[in-house]
C-alpha cells in the first residue's frame, strides 16, 4: 500500500490537491491569522535598500575632484563620479552615431565647448541624407549576403523614410547600435570567463537566473538612480537586460565544442588566445549567433521600455501614441521597430556566415567594389539632397530628410478600420469582453485571492517535493517565503492568476498546434518560421492589435500574453516531436499501433522533457508580458513597479517587486526543470 | 611484456619511461604510496581510475608503432600523454631527447607547431572553415602569411586527392573525405612525428580499406615516425611495423605483428591472435628454417619479406624446400611445404581431438 503510493506520482498529486483544498476550506481569513497571510516582516527592507543606495551614491568614499568652474578641488563621492563617467561615455557614443545619421553639434561640443560651437556656426555635423543611409545599408546587405538581402534592407529603409519615421528611427538605431555590440561583447567576455573558471560560473549562474526573469521595469529604477535619465540610461538598462542571454548562450556553445576539436587546435600549436579566438568561439558560433540574435531582440524590446527613462526615438513615440489611443500611428511605428529588428538580425547573421574567396585574382575595382559603390551612392545622395533644396522650396527637403509629420500615413485607414470593427462588432465584442471578465476572470481572480498562504505553500512545496524531493521543496518554499513576507502577497497572487490562465491557454494551444504541425516536415518548417518571425517582434507590439479590439481591459492584456507566450510552447513541441528518432517510430509502428496510439505511447512521452522546457519558457514569456501589461493598466506587481518608477523611494520597492516576480518564475522553473531533467535521465536523452 | 631491443641502431624519437596516468583527486599521492606497483582494483575503490599503468617503450625514427586495445584499455590516454594533451601523473616522456613533461607552455606550443601532427577519430575539423582554410590553419597559427599558407594547403589537397573541393565546408563532405582533410591538415607543417587516434574507426569498411591503402601510400612517400592508435587488430596487423597491445592501462606485449601472432605473450593476446588469418600476417622470414643447401630448390627464390599468402602457392607446389633470399638475392633461409602447413593449420584449438595420429 505504502509502496504503491511511493511509486505513483499521480496518486501523490491527487492527495496533495485534496490537502490543498481542505486547507483552503478550513483556514478562515482574518488579520492576525498567520495561516491566512504571513506578517510583512520584510516591510522595512525597501527603505534599507534606498538608504544603502543613497549612501553609496552620495556619501561613500569621498574623493578630491577638480572642478574647472570654481577652479579648485572638491570632495565628491566616488560612485557618483564613476557612474557619471560611464554615463557620459555611453552618451557620447550614442550621440556620435546619431549625429552621423542625423547631424548635430554635440560631438563637436564634446571636443571643444558650447561657447566655441556657438561662436562658429559653420562647425556643425551635417548628417547623412536618408537616401545615402538607405543606399549604404543596401550595399552592406549586398556585400554580406546578396541581392535579396539588399532589396529587403532598402525597402525597409524606404518604408521608414516615406512614412515619416526617419528621425525617431535613426535615434532608436543609434541607441541600438551602441547597446547591442556592447551587450554582445560583455556577454562573450563573461561567457568565456565562466567557461574558464568553475567558480565564476557558480557565481554567475544564480545571477543569470534571476536577471533573465526579472521584469524589464525593475532594471530601470536602479539605473535611473545611478545614471540619471536620458539615452545613456536607456542604453545601460538595455545592456544589463540583453547581456544575460548572451552569457548563457556563449557558455552553452563553448561547452558543446567537441573535445577533439579543442585538442586538434592544441595540436596545431594554438596559443591559449588563438585556441579561444580561432577554434572554440568559431566552433560555438551557432549558439553564439543565437545569442547575438537574442541581444538584438532584447534591445528592440527595450526600445519602448527604455523610453520610460528618457531614451529618445520610436519607443517614446509609440508609448505616446498608445496612451492617446492612436492605434494606427502606433501600428506604423510598431512596423518600423519590427523592420529595424529584422534588418539588424539578418545583417548580423549574414556577416557571421560570410566566406572569403582566396583564388579570385581581382583588379583594384573588383576588390574595392563595395567601397566604390558606396562612394557613388554617397555622391548621388548628397547631390540629390542639394538639388532638393531648390525642388522643395517650402522648407522641407524631402531628399534630405522627410519630416515627422510630412510622410505618408495610413493612420486614417487603420483608425477607420478600428472604428469599423467597433461599429460592426461593438455588441458582440463588448458582450464577449464583459462575459469573459465577469464570468471567467473575476471568479478565478477571487479564487486566487482567497487562497490562504498555508495552502499555497503546501501546494507549491508539495509539488516540489513530489517532483524533486526535499531539495526542490525547500528551494520553492524559500522563493515563496520571500514574497509572502513582503507586503505584496496579494499583488503577487494577481500576477500569478493572470500568468496561470495565460500559461494554461498558451500551453494547450501550443501543444495542439505544435502536434498538428509536427506531422509533416513542411508544416513543421512553416510553423518554426512563423515562430521565428513572431519572436522577432518586441513583446510590446502585441498590445497594439488587442487594444484595437478590446480596449484597455484585463482581456486585452490576457490575449496579448497568450499570443506572445504561445510561441515557445509551439516551438518546443514541434522540436521535441521532430527529434523522436525515426528508428523508434518505425519500431513502434511495426508493432501495429495506429497514429493516435503512436502519439500517446511514443512521441508524447519521448518529447515530454523538451515540451516541459517549452512550458517553462512559456511561463517566462507570460510573466514578462504580464508585467508589460501594466502599461495598459492592471493591478498587479507590474503596476506597482511602474509606480515606483516615479517615486522618490522607488529603488527599494522596485528591486523588491522585481525580485518577487523573478521568484514566482524561478519557483516554477525549479519544478518544471527538475521534472524535465528527471524524465530526460529516465529516457536516456541527451 | 617482452623486452624489445632495436633490430638496428636507429634513434628513438619517442621514449617513454614508466609513464603513469591516473585520474582522480588524490592520484599523485596514491601513486607515490604504491611505489609503482599499481593495482587497478585498489585504485578504483579509492575513486581513482587507472588510464596508463607503467608504460615503457620507444618509437624509432621512421617506425610505425600501433597501439592496439579495446575501449577503455588506455590507448588513447597513452597517446594524449605523449602529445601532452593531458599531463602524465608520473614518469618521463622524451621526444627527440627533450623531456616534454618539463616543458613550459611556450616550448610545448613551438614543439607542436614544428614537429607534431595529429589525426582524430571524429575528424575534428573546424566547422566554420572550408577545406582549404582547415588545412591552412596550422600554418596560419604559426604566423605564415595567408598567401603562402594557402599555396601550401593547395599542395596538401593535391596530395590527399581532394582537388576541386577546396571551398567545401566539412559538413558537405563524406566521412572519408573529411578524414583526408584531417590527414592533410596534420601534415601541412611537415611534422616529424605523426599521431593518429583511431583515424579510420568512424568510416565504413570499404572506405576504411581504401583509406588504409592511401595511408600506406603516404607513409611510403613520407616516412614519418608514427604512433597510431586503433581498436582493430586486423588494421594493426595490416599497417604496423610493431604493435603494442594494451589492456587495463598495461602494455601486454610489444612486438612485430609476426611475433605477436606466433608467440603471444599472454592469454589475452593469444585470444586476439586465434582468429587471425596467419597467411596474411606472417612473412617468410618469420618462419624460415636455416638454409639447407643439399636439398634446396634454388630455382624458386622467395624474398624474405614476402607475406605467406602471396607465396604459399609456389612453395606448396614445389617438390622441395625453396630458397629465401634477402634484398641482395643472397640465400638466407629455406622454407618447405610441411612448414607452411604446420604454421598455417597447426597448433589451433579446433585441431585438438580432431584427427588422431
Amino acid at each position: 500500500m505504502i509502496e504503491t503510493f511511493r511509486n505513483n506520482k499521480l496518486l501523490q498529486f491527487i492527495v496533495l490537491i485534496a490537502v490543498f483544498l481542505a486547507l483552503c476550506y478550513l483556514i478562515t481569513p482574518a488579520d492576525g491569522n498567520y495561516f491566512w497571510r504571513l506578517p510583512p516582516l520584510l516591510k522595512g527592507l525597501p527603505l534599507a535598500i534606498n538608504n544603502g543606495v543613497d549612501f553609496l551614491m552620495f556619501d561613500w568614499w569621498l574623493i578630491d575632484v577638480y572642478d574647472p568652474d570654481i577652479e579648485e578641488f572638491e570632495k565628491k563621492p566616488l560612485m557618483k563620479e564613476i557612474t557619471r563617467a560611464i554615463g557620459g561615455f555611453v552618451l557620447f557614443l550614442i550621440e556620435f552615431v546619431r549625429e552621423i545619421l542625423l547631424g548635430g553639434v554635440k560631438t563637436i561640443v564634446t571636443f571643444t565647448s558650447w561657447d566655441w560651437a556657438t561662436a562658429n556656426p559653420w562647425a556643425r555635423w551635417p548628417g547623412l541624407p536618408w537616401t545615402v543611409v538607405a543606399g549604404g545599408a543596401a550595399i552592406l546587405g549586398y556585400a554580406l549576403s546578396g541581392v535579396r538581402l539588399a532589396l529587403f534592407v532598402f525597402a525597409a529603409c524606404v518604408y521608414i523614410a516615406v512614412f515619416g519615421q526617419w528621425e525617431p528611427s535613426m535615434q532608436t538605431l543609434s541607441f541600438v547600435l551602441i547597446a547591442a555590440p556592447v551587450s554582445v561583447l560583455l556577454g562573450l567576455l563573461f561567457g568565456v570567463w565562466a567557461f574558464k573558471s568553475k567558480r565564476v560560473e557558480a557565481i554567475l549562474n544564480p545571477l543569470l537566473n534571476v536577471a533573465q526573469i526579472m521584469p524589464h521595469f525593475s532594471y530601470l529604477i536602479p539605473v535611473m538612480v545611478f545614471f540619471g535619465i536620458g539615452d545613456h540610461a536607456g542604453a545601460i538598462a538595455t545592456i544589463i537586460f540583453a547581456t544575460p542571454p548572451m552569457v548563457r548562450l556563449t557558455l552553452l556553445g563553448l561547452r558543446k565544442v567537441p573535445a577533439e576539436v579543442t585538442e586538434a587546435g592544441l595540436m596545431t600549436g594554438c596559443s591559449r588566445g588563438q585556441l579561444l579566438r580561432k577554434v572554440q568561439i568559431p566552433s560555438a558560433r551557432r549558439d553564439i549567433l543565437i545569442g547575438v540574435n537574442q541581444v538584438i531582440m532584447q534591445c528592440l524590446a527595450m526600445v519602448v521600455i527604455a523610453s520610460l527613462i528618457g531614451a529618445k526615438g520610436l519607443g517614446n513615440d509609440l508609448l505616446i501614441a498608445l496612451n492617446r489611443l492612436r492605434i494606427g500611428l502606433a501600428l506604423e511605428i510598431g512596423v518600423c521597430i519590427v523592420l529595424i529588428a529584422i534588418v539588424l538580425d539578418r545583417l548580423s547573421l549574414a556577416w557571421a556566415n560570410k566566406q572569403t574567396d582566396y583564388f579570385a585574382d581581382q583588379s583594384f575595382t573588383q576588390r574595392h567594389k563595395f567601397s566604390l559603390m558606396f562612394l557613388v551612392v554617397f555622391v548621388v545622395g548628397v547631390v540629390l539632397a542639394y538639388l532638393g533644396r531648390f525642388v522643395f522650396p517650402e522648407g522641407f527637403n524631402y531628399l534630405y530628410l522627410i519630416p515627422h509629420n510630412k510622410g505618408i500615413t495610413t493612420e486614417q485607414f487603420w483608425q477607420s478600420g478600428v472604428d469599423w470593427v467597433w461599429e460592426t462588432f461593438f455588441y458582440s465584442l463588448k458582450g464577449f469582453n464583459e462575459w469573459f471578465i465577469v464570468d471567467v476572470l473575476i471568479p478565478i481572480k477571487t479564487a486566487f485571492l482567497n487562497m490562504p498562504v498555508a495552502a499555497t505553500f503546501t501546494l507549491a512545496m508539495g509539488a516540489g517535493f513530489i517532483v524533486g524531493g526535499i531539495r526542490s521543496a525547500l528551494i520553492v518554499g524559500g522563493f515563496l517565503l520571500f514574497i509572502a513576507l513582503t507586503e505584496w502577497w496579494d499583488r503577487a497572487l494577481i500576477t500569478s492568476y493572470l500568468m496561470t490562465i495565460a500559461v494554461l491557454i498558451s500551453g494547450t494551444i501550443g501543444i495542439i498546434v505544435g502536434t498538428i504541425c509536427a506531422q509533416h516536415s513542411a508544416s513543421s518548417r512553416f510553423i518554426l518560421t512563423v515562430c521565428d518571425t513572431f519572436q522577432t517582434f518586441p513583446s510590446f507590439i502585441y498590445l497594439i492589435p488587442v487594444m484595437m479590439l478590446f480596449g484597455v481591459t484585463d482581456t486585452s492584456v490576457l490575449i496579448a500574453i497568450v499570443v506572445y507566450a504561445t510561441i515557445p510552447a509551439t516551438r518546443y513541441t514541434v522540436e521535441g516531436l521532430r527529434s523522436v528518432p525515426e528508428a523508434l517510430q518505425d519500431a513502434v509502428s511495426m508493432s501495429g499501433v495506429n497514429r493516435v496510439q503512436r502519439y500517446f505511447s511514443l512521441e508524447l512521452p519521448m518529447s515530454f522533457p523538451h515540451i516541459a522546457l517549452g512550458i517553462n519558457q512559456t511561463v517566462v514569456f507570460a510573466l514578462s508580458m504580464v508585467i508589460i501589461g501594466a502599461l495598459i493598466g492592471t493591478d498587479d506587481l507590474g503596476q506597482l513597479i511602474l509606480k515606483s518608477l516615479s517615486e522618490r523611494t522607488g529603488v527599494g520597492n522596485g528591486m523588491m517587486l522585481g525580485l518577487c516576480v523573478a521568484f514566482i518564475g524561478l519557483a516554477i522553473d525549479q519544478i518544471l526543470r527538475t521534472w524535465a531533467n528527471q524524465r530526460k535521465k529516465a529516457l536516456d536523452l541527451p | 611484456m617482452s623486452e624489445h631491443t632495436s633490430p638496428n641502431s636507429r634513434d628513438a624519437v619517442i621514449r617513454c619511461d614508466s609513464v603513469y596516468k591516473i585520474f582522480g583527486d588524490n592520484a599523485k599521492k596514491m601513486l607515490q604510496d604504491s611505489q609503482g606497483a599499481v593495482d587497478a582494483a585498489t585504485f578504483e575503490k579509492a575513486g581513482c581510475i587507472v588510464g596508463v599503468n607503467n608504460a615503457t617503450f620507444e618509437v624509432y625514427e621512421g617506425e610505425l608503432l600501433i597501439v592496439m586495445g579495446l575501449s577503455g584499455s588506455g590507448k588513447s590516454t597513452l597517446l594524449r600523454c605523449i602529445s601532452r594533451l593531458t599531463d602524465a601523473t608520473a614518469g618521463r616522456i622524451d621526444i627527440e631527447g627533450q623531456d616534454i613533461l618539463s616543458m613550459n607552455n611556450r616550448q610545448l606550443i613551438n614543439l607542436r607547431r614544428s614537429k607534431m601532427g595529429m589525426v582524430f577519430q571524429s575528424f575534428a575539423l573546424l566547422p566554420h572553415k572550408t577545406v582549404l582554410e582547415n588545412i591552412a590553419f596550422p600554418l596560419q597559427v604559426k604566423g605564415i602569411s595567408t598567401k603562402d599558407s594557402i599555396e601550401r594547403a593547395q599542395e596538401m589537397i593535391n596530395l590527399v586527392s581532394l582537388s576541386g573541393r577546396e571551398n567545401y565546408f566539412p559538413r558537405q563532405l563524406s566521412g572519408g573525405q573529411q578524414q583526408r582533410v584531417g590527414i592533410a591538415r596534420s601534415l601541412a607543417i611537415e611534422p616529424d612525428i605523426w599521431f593518429l587516434d583511431e583515424p579510420f574507426s568512424a568510416l565504413d569498411p570499404l572506405i576504411r580499406k581504401e583509406m588504409q591503402d592511401e595511408f600506406l601510400r603516404l607513409q611510403g612517400v613520407l616516412g614519418k615516425t608514427i604512433l597510431f592508435v586503433t581498436h582493430d587488430f586486423d588494421e594493426a596487423l595490416r599497417l604496423a611495423d610493431r604493435i603494442a597491445i594494451m589492456k587495463d592501462g598495461i602494455i601486454e606485449q610489444l612486438d612485430t605483428p609476426a611475433n605477436i601472432v606466433m608467440n603471444p605473450a599472454t592469454e589475452y593476446v593469444r585470444k586476439f591472435t586465434e582468429e587471425v588469418p596467419r597467411e596474411k600476417v606472417l612473412t617468410v622470414e618469420s618462419i624460415m628454417d636455416p638454409p639447407d643447401t643439399n636439398s634446396l630448390n634454388q630455382d624458386i627464390r622467395i624474398p624474405k619479406n614476402a607475406v605467406l599468402e602471396n607465396v604459399a602457392e609456389s612453395i606448396l607446389s614445389a617438390n622441395a624446400a625453396v630458397a629465401v633470399v634477402d634484398e641482395n638475392n643472397n640465400i638466407v633461409g629455406s622454407v618447405g611445404a610441411p612448414k607452411i602447413v604446420q604454421v598455417l593449420f597447426g597448433n589451433r584449438a579446433s585441431n585438438e581431438g580432431g584427427v588422431s595420429t
